[in-house]
């Protein structure tokens, strides 16, 4: 690792009168929490190894609102979306790519209607994208023979009807794509969307990223492979709970792309 | 006095079909207290949706073993409607199978469809109730099934029993009483009326197993078993449509209008509050005068609550999914807040609505128009802590196999718990707070936000 990769802000490509091939919108996941951190910087090195022209808001970047949106302060998040459209139309951008399912949701589907039109992609339809117009080349070997499951964020599967571009990456690797019991468009959700994150869940028999990770591990993956910071985070906190550390991984998509590429 | 049956049934009829009729009117009007939603874009998709989902049932097969069962009962239920029509007009004219000698041997092919698809819905409906009964079904063991709502999928099952009983005896009888006709036991003209031409009317494949109980009757006898399950046959589908009304077998009408008007966006958008907007864009105007007068002809309004507290606030297209359910649950089998045993049930949800939309309709009905009973469907019908365990997954909406939308309800109710009374979970309003001062949940400085690229 020679040779220091650094993350242009808009501001910077605007001052330089260009404009960046797309927007990584980066989340505030991506941006504070540790673990999806390393998200955040797996993708962008994979970014930077595909030679993409990206930019990122930094400072000028605020959530999007949907935790707000989906725990029903309304007003709060049409706040948060219209600065957020001020500040994109300002710098006019066309094309936003993501590594977080919420912010994917809501900047494709929430902000149009209050004057915020962008093409969003999420970071694995990207990366797929990527892969297949000869950009990034990903050689499978370190994951041969090794289990993975794939975790189906809501806000991506169910809400979006987007289940394959993941699983193309990971089949993509050599190694073996093993389903759990609820996959796809039944798959059970981590327990974090509808701000259930922010919260302590209501008292029932068990919490919901137990049984998930439950069904996970049935499936005697060595890898449960999620493509969402908060589904992440859940799955691991279930794995930490199963006492499955250092046997089990949990990972991005984007995380294991980058590590069969020694990024 | 010869005419006297036909002018029993047509007022029997007449009767029965206005009083549902009259049912059907009260339900529009209740649906009718909701917010006006325009759900007429689209058309085209609409229609094939309506023609996929709810006439080709591509959503209920997705659990095999129920789904096809249903598919069972549904072709029999549409098809054996043909005789039944036929029986409608035999009533009112006094004749016997009057489509017989207009269809010829083709009225045989439809008398043994129907037969056979009454004999399958027979044996569908033991399963049936044995799955529901016997078998420790999850969904069909939960809180909000117990009492009436238990009953009601039982009784239906009986109906449904005792009305394909009916229909074979009655055949059963017909086909002995021609058959003592061809063979020249029975004579008199009543026995005549039995038989077109001279050979067997109709082909019975099931009934001809039950004919033989019934051969040494005398034809008065075998008359009156067949005129009394003729009678009974048509009464109890005239009741079975009036019950509709009560139970949660509207769906067999409402699920093709409910699946036309069902949400076409992705599962995702969740609907965008204008209200809102249009404050929030004065908020954000730096030429907005702040304390400028009202305009005077909004004044007089009563500006409608944010998000829903009862039923007036729900719109018409959620206020018709809730007299569609069907309580089948297989939204709340989906349901990882129900799975993991909180509260929440999305079913319950559609349920409450429905239980509380009745509430107001029967106070309208006596009273002549709305007055309050001091109730709310938030709070006296759905606790807070039911809406508080959803994590918004889409699972409920994904499941059900007409298009309900259970969610969008929770969500109204949360956007009214949060926009007009304040009533967030603390750690919520943490979090709000959080995002309105910092522009991120948790309590960091927007300003480090770009802090993990120097970690590259």
């Amino acid at each position: 690792m020679s040779e220091r990769i650094k993350v242009p802000t808009v501001a910077e490509f605007i001052a330089q009168d260009k404009q960046p091939e797309v927007l990584f919108w980066v989340g505030c996941s991506g941006s504070f929490d540790d673990r999806s951190k390393k998200i955040t910087k797996a993708f962008v090195k994979l970014l930077h190894k595909a030679g993409v022209e990206f930019a990122v808001l930094g400072a000028e970047e605020s959530c999007t609102g949907d935790p707000a949106k989906r725990a029903g302060n309304e007003f709060l998040f049409q706040m948060q979306a219209m600065m957020n459209i001020e500040t994109l139309n300002g710098y006019e951008i066309k094309r936003i790519v993501t590594a977080c399912p919420h912010c994917f949701n809501t900047l494709k589907n929430e902000y149009p209607e209050l004057g915020g039109n962008y093409e969003v992609i999420h970071h694995t339809s990207f990366l797929k994208d990527l892969i297949a117009t000869g950009r990034l080349t990903i050689e499978g070997g370190k994951f041969k023979g090794k289990k993975i499951t794939y975790h189906d964020p809501c806000y991506l599967g169910r809400a979006n009807e987007i289940y394959e571009a993941p699983r193309d990456l990971i089949e993509k690797l050599d190694a073996a794509l093993v389903e759990m019991k609820r996959s796809r468009r039944n798959g059970l959700c981590c327990g974090a969307g509808g701000a259930q994150m922010f919260k302590e869940p209501e008292e029932g028999k068990k919490d919901i990223n137990i049984e998930r990770t439950d069904e996970a591990l049935e499936t005697g993956a060595d890898i449960i492979a999620a493509a969402c910071p908060f589904c992440n985070t859940m799955m691991s906190d279930g794995i930490k709970a199963a006492e499955k550390e250092g046997k089990v991984e949990v990972l991005d998509v984007a995380e294991l792309i980058a590590n069969a590429e020694d990024l | 006095m010869e005419y006297i049956p036909n002018i029993i049934f047509a007022i029997l009829l007449i009767g029965m079909v206005s009083y549902f009729a009259s049912n059907i009117r009260k339900m529009l009007r209740n649906i009718k207290l909701g917010r006006a939603i325009n759900r007429s874009d689209r058309k085209k998709e609409r229609w094939s949706q309506m023609a996929k989902i709810a006439l080709g049932q591509s959503k209920m097969v997705r659990r095999p073993i129920a789904g096809f069962l249903h598919v069972v009962v549904y072709v029999g239920f549409v098809i054996i409607n043909i005789e039944v029509l036929e029986i409608v007009i035999d009533g009112l004219t006094g004749q016997h199978r009057i489509f017989a000698p207009f269809l010829g041997s083709v009225y045989d092919v439809l008398i043994a469809t129907f037969e056979i698809l009454a004999f399958l819905v027979l044996v569908t409906v033991v399963l049936f109730w044995t799955r529901r009964n016997i078998m420790n079904i999850r969904r069909f063991l939960a809180r909000e099934l117990k009492g009436w709502p238990k009953n009601d999928a039982n009784y239906i099952l009986y109906f449904e029993v005792i009305l394909m009983g009916l229909f074979l005896t009655m055949n059963a009888t017909d086909l002995a009483i021609q058959q003592g006709v061809l063979n020249g036991t029975f004579t008199s003209e009543a026995a005549m009326h039995y038989v077109h031409g001279n050979s067997i009317t109709g082909s019975f494949p099931i009934s001809s197993w039950m004919t033989p109980w019934y051969e040494n009757l005398s034809f008065e006898s075998l008359y009156m078993i067949e005129r009394a399950c003729w009678w009974a046959h048509i009464v109890g589908i005239l009741i079975f449509l009036n019950y509709l009304y009560w139970s949660k077998h509207l769906h067999i009408m409402l699920a093709f209008p409910n699946v036309w008007l069902a949400k076409l966006t992705p599962k995702g958008q969740f609907t965008n509050m204008e209200a809102v907007t249009a404050e929030v864009k004065l908020m954000m105007d730096p030429n907005a005068d702040p304390f400028a007068a009202p305009d005077n002809d909004t004044q007089d309004e009563t500006p409608a609550a944010l998000g829903a507290q009862d039923i007036f606030d729900l719109n018409q297209v959620q206020l018709l999914n809730a007299y569609t359910c069907t309580e089948c649950g297989r939204c709340t089998a989906e349901c990882p807040a129900n799975i993991t045993g909180k509260k929440l049930s999305p079913r319950k949800i559609m349920m409450d609505t429905r239980d509380r939309l009745e509430d107001v309709g029967a106070i309208i009905n006596k009273e002549g128009s709305w007055k309050d009973d001091g109730k709310t469907l938030l709070n006296d019908y759905i606790t807070t802590e039911e809406l508080w365990a959803c994590t918004t997954c889409n699972a409920c909406v994904e499941a059900c196999p007409i298009g309900i939308d259970p969610l969008s309800i929770i969500m109204d109710m949360r956007r009214y718990l949060v926009l007009e009374n304040s009533a967030a979970p603390n750690e919520l309003n943490v979090t709000m707070g959080n995002i309105e001062n910092n522009g991120a949940p948790w309590p960091y400085n927007q300003m480090d936000r770009l802090n993990w690229a120097n970690e590259l």
